[in-house]
């Protein structure tokens, strides 16, 4: 049977599809303070959603709770702040009803690995076709400056006058674990690479998961500064490319190595090693993304940025419709006749 | 001897025994006939928690009562006529329920010292003289089997597993029933596997004959059809029509259905009929938890499905947070609630009307949502296509309440003609002219439903209040006062939208007896024997609970006295006292098992 909705699905944009990133920016001010990293997210989204082609109308942003559940007020597109820890359980049933929309979920390392944790295990095993934009600024900045799931140990918050106690949940090894088909990272300061995989989440079918971190200049500036300024972010930090060797450092003198499975920095100046000798980067190997994952919290090892892993599986909401198609095709479209009266009925004269 | 047959209007027969004895599925059978020979039946399944409890423990002993009649039939049966017992556990538990001078068929073999001894029975109560009031048939089911069967090789697991259909045999017999329905159903369920189909007839049929050729069965009892209106039949439990009812409100409205749900007990039906529906082109999530489930079908319900989730008490008080969302953003979102015996676990397969508070106000903030409530198993039905029409009208979640009872009872339902049920009327904005997200139909209250992918109609919802009109984020205090009073005032109009409430009897009196739930055929029972005897007294079942009908309180002001029977302390009492400042007697049974009639009938002489 054809909906209301299947029509309103099916309507055709009027006009043609041409948009400019302003396009995208509606009459509201930005209420993020001075120097919030979520400014240095909004414009790259704002600038790249041209590029797709998709109707403004077809476009939905989800949040939760926090200083990024702000978000869809500042697209000028469909947008739901919803509540906290929830975006993802919304944005799933959104899109397995309506596969017509393009569907991202802006969320925190609060929202979405501490309350809403469960939610994003079983979003990324799904692969339902959402992208998560996750801003990790490994603080709660909302309710102002306690510590978060993803706070380093030791970290001095409002409720950890003393350090945290808890060990930091590392989010990619966490994505990628729960099976997420699609995992990556970037940071606020080098908006090039964040366009970029804005776009690859954006262009992945199925879950794409990208973990921004993002600078809170009142409860945890300089949090990133050792991955992000220009004095020390190439030294520890490793960008990872698909098909090339993991170099890094200021000078590109340096790389990452494989011994057995243990990854280790090697110099590429002292003779000992070359560029052959180091592990090449393939998103395709989920093996190697768990590796690449884990060396996220190793003092020794550089921070590795980018995507980890991009391998193409169907979405849920594709198999969905897959399922609904099948069995209207082998059995036919059900009547409603047949439904309500079962498999044992009987006539009263 | 000659058998003697004798007419009777009404039988309540009770199968018992061990949870992996078949019982539910020779209840259901027995039932499942009784409607297609044309009577009014109500049945109860009544299992324990455990999903195969030790062998012959008291607390492993599951039940399937099926009451049935030629005459209307409200409640699942007061009291038992016939007790199958296929073990001494299964004697001892239901032995107290059973009529004096009632039929006992008790499985001989499952009384040997080991299960006399776990249910506790010093010696064999078969034996000893202890039921020497009732009518008493022992029968070693296994070795009556295997005479019938002799020559043929069949496994032990299957002469096991097909005692069920020996006794249900003989209780064909003893009333009078067909065999044919329950063959039909065995030549389906065992299709391709012919020799199983074989041996399960032939026990079946052994079951018949033993019972007829047994000299001791002296008595056959015959029922005659009930006056049904004509039409098509089907059986029916509360957590089937459900599942129907979404899909046939959906199509009534022209809207995809979305369920997301979580398996919970008693509830779990209504997700899994829903699993199996899509080639009526019904969509549905099994969640990761109960939050997820009710969130998701937030999100199906922002894109413009006819959302819906399942749950019983536990799931409500995690949906708690996100129907409150729901709520704010005003999205339709049909919550089914089939409640069971809380607080917490509780008794999960055991039902209570207890949840009523929570239905009505277990939200932070003022959060009035519509509340109704389901009376029978067929009453799920209507009562699910209802709060569909109300959420969809209204833009607003509606809890549905029904229980464990009526959500697991079956009824003879007779199929409704898509064309006699209410169409729904979605409100969808397509035109961006003048459009804002909040402003309301004048009518009903309600703002319009703007789904994506309507062009121009690009807005922003969420959970923080909202500027009256056009939507945005407001702290103003004067706006929140006002939104807070249009969300009140959005709910409470629906009165106007909803039947009267109907009295039966004296339009005032004496007394007035006021249902609700699946209390309401224990309640009406209860009111037709007085009502037949002669007495001043008046009945009303509520099925609208917020908001009530608008002709209730000049009703309840008709009557001296006023008595409420259910399944909780007082919930309904207490509201009904709160809002309309009459007195209110309450009866209040919290056992994990439904009124029977004659204890409300029993309460209402006293008050007479």
């Amino acid at each position: 049977m054809k909906t209301i909705v299947d029509e309103i699905a099916g309507m055709a944009h009027v006009g043609e599809i041409k948009y400019v990133p302003a396009d995208f920016k509606p009459d509201v001010d930005v209420r993020w303070c001075a120097g919030c990293g979520g400014y240095a997210v909004l414009s790259p989204v704002q600038r790249i959603m041209p590029d797709f082609g998709i109707p403004k109308e077809k476009i939905v942003f989800v949040s939760g709770i926090g200083c990024s559940g702000r978000f869809p007020y500042y697209m000028e597109t469909y947008g739901f702040h919803s509540i906290h820890g929830r975006a993802l359980p919304i944005a799933t049933g959104l899109k397995i009803s309506r596969p017509d929309l393009s569907v991202w979920v802006v969320t925190g390392d609060g929202d979405n690995m501490s309350i809403g944790g469960n939610h994003f295990i079983h979003a990324c095993r799904r692969n339902i076709d959402i992208n998560i934009l996750m801003f990790n600024n490994e603080v709660y900045s909302l309710t102002k400056g306690q510590y978060s799931p993803t706070s380093h140990k030791g970290q001095v918050t409002k409720s950890s006058p003393l350090g945290v106690l808890d060990e930091p949940f590392n989010p990619i090894s966490l994505a990628l674990g729960a099976g997420a088909t699609f995992a990556a990272r970037a940071h606020d300061k080098d908006r090039q690479i964040l366009q970029s995989l804005l776009e690859r989440a954006a262009r992945h079918k199925g879950i794409a998961f990208l973990e921004i971190y993002t600078n809170c200049r009142i409860f945890n500036d300089g949090a990133f500064d050792l991955y992000t300024s220009k004095e020390t972010g190439a030294d520890n930090t490793v960008w990872l490319e698909d098909g090339k060797p993991l170099v890094f450092g200021k000078n590109k003198d340096k790389g990452i190595r494989m011994d057995g499975f243990t990854p280790k920095p090697v110099s590429l100046t002292d003779g000992k090693y070359g560029i052959n000798d180091l592990v090449v980067h393939n998103e395709k190997d989920s093996t190697l993304a768990f590796i690449l994952a884990n060396m996220s919290y190793n003092p020794d090892l550089p921070r590795p940025m980018g995507i980890f892993q991009a391998i193409s599986k169907p979405s849920y909401d594709e198999l969905v419709d897959l399922q609904i198609r099948h069995e209207v095709e082998t059995k036919g479209e059900g009547t409603m006749e047949e439904l309500l009266a079962g498999s044992t009925f009987w006539d009263v004269k | 001897m000659d058998k003697i047959v004798e007419a009777r209007d009404e039988v309540t027969v009770r199968f018992a025994g061990d949870s992996g004895d078949g019982i539910q599925v020779a209840g259901t059978l027995f039932s499942d006939t009784s409607g297609i020979m044309g009577n009014e039946v109500n049945t109860f399944p009544d299992y324990p928690s455990e999903i195969r409890a030790p062998e012959g423990t008291l607390y492993g002993v599951s039940a399937f009562q099926i009451h049935f009649g030629s005459k209307n039939i409200n409640t699942t049966g007061d009291f038992i006529d016939v007790l199958v017992a296929m073990n001494a556990s299964s004697l001892k538990v239901n032995l107290g329920n059973l009529q004096q001078g009632g039929i006992i068929i008790a499985n001989s073999e499952g009384f040997d010292a080991k299960n006399l001894s776990l249910a506790g029975y010093q010696d064999n109560p078969l034996l000893n003289g202890a039921l020497k009031e009732y009518k008493l048939h022992q029968v070693d089911m296994a070795r009556e089997i295997k005479t019938e069967l002799a020559g043929q090789n069949i496994p032990p697991k299957i002469l096991k597993k097909s005692k069920n259909l020996f006794a249900l045999g003989m209780t064909y017999w003893i009333f009078d029933r067909p065999l044919e329905p329950t063959v039909k159903w065995i030549n389906k369920k065992f299709k391709g596997q012919d020799d199983v189909i074989l041996t399960n007839v032939k026990v079946l049929n052994a079951g018949w004959k033993y019972a007829a050729e047994t000299p001791e069965f002296t008595k056959q009892y015959k029922i005659e059809k009930a006056d049904l209106a004509p039409g098509r039949y089907r059986n029916i439990t509360g957590n089937h029509a459900v599942a129907l009812g979404l899909v046939a409100a959906a199509r009534k409205a022209r809207l995809p259905l979305f369920l997301g749900s979580y398996p919970i007990t008693p509830a779990t039906d209504i997700l899994q009929d829903i699993s199996g529906f899509k080639k009526y082109g019904v969509k549905h999530l099994q969640a990761e938890d109960e939050i997820a489930g009710m969130c998701s079908a937030i999100g199906a319900a922002y894109g413009g499905s006819l959302a819906a989730t399942s749950t019983s008490g536990p799931g409500l008080s995690l949906k708690t947070e996100a129907i409150g969302l729901a709520i704010m953003i005003e999205v339709p979102v049909v919550i089914i609630n089939v409640m069971r015996a809380g607080p917490s676990t509780g008794m999960p397969t055991k039902p209570e009307q207890s949840d009523l508070y929570h239905a009505m106000f277990g939200r932070h903030g003022d959060a009035p949502l519509p509340v109704l409530a389901a009376s029978s198993a067929t009453d799920c039905f209507a009562m699910t296509i209802e709060a569909a029409r109300i959420a969809v009208k209204y833009m607003t979640p509606v809890i549905l309440l029904t229980d464990g009872y009526i959500g697991q009872a079956t009824e003879p339902w007779r199929i409704p003609d898509m064309k006699d049920l209410p169409d729904l009327q979605p409100s969808f904005v397509t035109n961006p002219e003048g459009f804002a997200p909040y402003m309301r139909n004048p009518e009903t209250l309600a703002r319009p439903w703007a789904i994506p992918g309507i062009q121009g109609l690009e807005h922003r919802v969420g959970g923080l209040e909202k500027e009256d009109v056009t939507g945005d984020v407001s702290q103003e205090p004067g706006n929140h006062q006002r939104m807070t009073e249009l969300r009140r005032d959005k709910i409470e109009r629906i009165a106007l939208d909803i039947p009267q409430a109907v009295v039966e009897g004296e339009q005032n009196g004496d007394v007035l007896l006021l249902s609700w739930g699946s209390t309401y055929g224990a309640a009406k029972t209860a009111f037709d024997t007085l009502h037949r005897d002669g007495k001043n007294i008046s009945f009303l079942n509520l099925k609208y609970l917020h908001p009530m009908p608008s002709n209730l309180e000049s009703i309840l002001n008709r009557f001296k006295k006023i008595l409420i029977p259910e399944m909780n302390l007082g919930q309904l009492k207490m509201v009904i006292q709160a809002k309309y400042l009459v007195p209110v007697d309450g009866l209040h049974k919290v056992q994990g098992k439904p009124f029977k009639a004659n204890e409300i009938e029993n309460k209402l002489r006293e008050m007479l």
